[in-house]
C-alpha cells in the first residue's frame, strides 16, 4: 500500500494540513473500531429474534444491491471531485460534489424506505435483540452518510464563496477520506448483514 | 491550482481501476447469492474473501488519495486499529459463543 502526502508536498509551510489529515485519520480509525464492535454485536445477536422476523424474511437482495451500487458510484464521483480539485477546476468540483450528494441522497432514501417498511410490519428496533443490533449497525452507518452529505453542502458553499484555497482544499481531502471510509464500512454491511441474511 | 494530477495516485486511471475491481468484487458475491448453486459454506467463504479483497482495493485505490501526513504514522494507526479490532471483536465473539455453548450443556 502506498500512501503519500498530498497537500503537504504541493506547497511548503503547510504542515498544519498534514497534521489535520493525520488527526482525522486517527478519528476514522476510532470510528472503524465503533463499527467493528457494532458488527460483533450484530453477529452475537443474530439468533436473538425473540420469535419475531429474521434476516431471511426482512432483507431484499435487489435493494441491498441498489444501495451498494449508489454508494460505490458515489465513491467514484467523489474521486472525480478530488481530481477536479487538483486540476483547479472549481466548476467541475461543484458539479461532482452535486452528483455525489444526489447519489448519497438516493442511498439514504432507499434506507429510510427499508427502515419504515420494517417498522410498519412490526420489525422495528424494539422487536428483538437481533433487530436492535441491526438498526444500531445500519442506522449508525446511515447517520454517517447523512452527516457526510451535510458536510458536502457546507464545503460546496465554501468552494463557491472562498474558492479552492489551501484550507478549503485540505477540508475537501478530509471529506474524501470520510466518504471513501463509509463505502468500506458498507462492504462489511452487505457482506455480513445482507448477503448471509438472504442466503 | 498549478499542480495538476501528480504521480501519487491522483489519477483518473487509478480511480477507474479501483472502481472496476470493486464492481467485480461486489458482483461475484451478489451473483453467487442470487443464483445459488454452491454449497452454503463455500458461498460464505467466497463472500468473506471478496469482502477482504474489496476493502484492500478501496484502501489502495480510493483512500490513499487523501493522505497528507507521513505514511508511517498513518500505517501505524491503521495497524493499531486492526489489533484493537481483532482483540475486541475476536474476544467478544469467542466469549459469547463459548457462553452460548456452555448454556446448551
Amino acid at each position: 500500500m502506498t500512501m503519500h502526502t498530498a497537500g503537504a508536498h504541493a506547497e511548503h509551510g503547510e504542515d498544519i494540513y498534514g497534521e489535520r489529515a493525520f488527526g482525522f485519520w486517527i478519528y476514522l480509525m476510532t470510528d472503524a473500531i465503533i463499527f467493528a464492535l457494532l458488527f460483533a454485536t450484530y453477529i452475537v445477536m443474530l439468533p436473538g429474534t425473540a420469535g419475531g422476523p429474521g434476516p431471511d424474511t426482512l432483507f431484499s437482495l435487489p435493494r441491498a444491491a441498489g444501495e451498494t451500487a449508489l454508494l460505490l458510484v458515489s465513491s467514484m464521483t467523489f474521486g472525480f471531485a478530488t481530481l477536479s480539485m487538483l486540476a483547479g477546476k472549481r466548476g467541475a468540483v461543484l458539479g461532482w460534489l452535486a452528483v455525489t450528494f444526489v447519489l448519497g441522497l438516493g442511498f439514504i432514501a432507499m434506507e429510510i424506505s427499508e427502515f419504515t417498511g420494517m417498522i410498519a410490519m412490526d420489525a422495528g428496533p424494539d422487536r428483538s435483540g437481533f433487530l436492535s443490533s441491526f438498526f444500531a449497525l445500519v442506522g449508525t452507518h446511515g447517520l454517517h452518510v447523512s452527516m457526510g452529505m451535510l458536510w458536502i453542502v457546507v464545503l460546496a458553499a465554501q468552494v463557491m464563496t472562498k474558492g479552492l484555497t489551501a484550507p478549503v482544499k485540505s477540508r475537501l481531502f478530509r471529506l474524501g477520506l470520510f466518504w471513501h471510509f463509509l463505502d468500506i464500512v458498507w462492504v462489511g454491511i452487505f457482506s455480513i448483514v445482507y448477503l448471509p441474511g438472504v442466503m | 491550482m498549478e499542480h495538476a494530477a501528480d504521480g501519487q495516485g491522483h489519477s483518473l486511471k487509478n480511480y477507474v481501476i479501483g472502481f472496476v475491481l470493486a464492481v467485480l468484487l461486489t458482483a461475484i458475491p451478489f451473483g453467487l447469492v442470487a443464483f445459488g448453486g454452491l454449497p452454503r459454506q463455500t458461498t460464505f467463504i467466497i463472500i468473506a474473501v471478496a469482502a477482504v479483497a474489496q476493502v484492500c482495493v478501496h484502501l489502495r485505490f480510493f483512500l490513499h488519495l487523501g493522505f497528507s501526513s507521513t505514511p508511517r504514522e498513518n500505517l501505524l494507526a491503521l495497524a493499531f486499529a486492526g489489533v484493537l479490532i481483532f482483540l475486541m471483536v475476536g474476544g467478544s465473539l469467542w466469549i459469547m459463543f463459548d457462553l452460548d455453548y456452555r448454556h446448551g450443556m
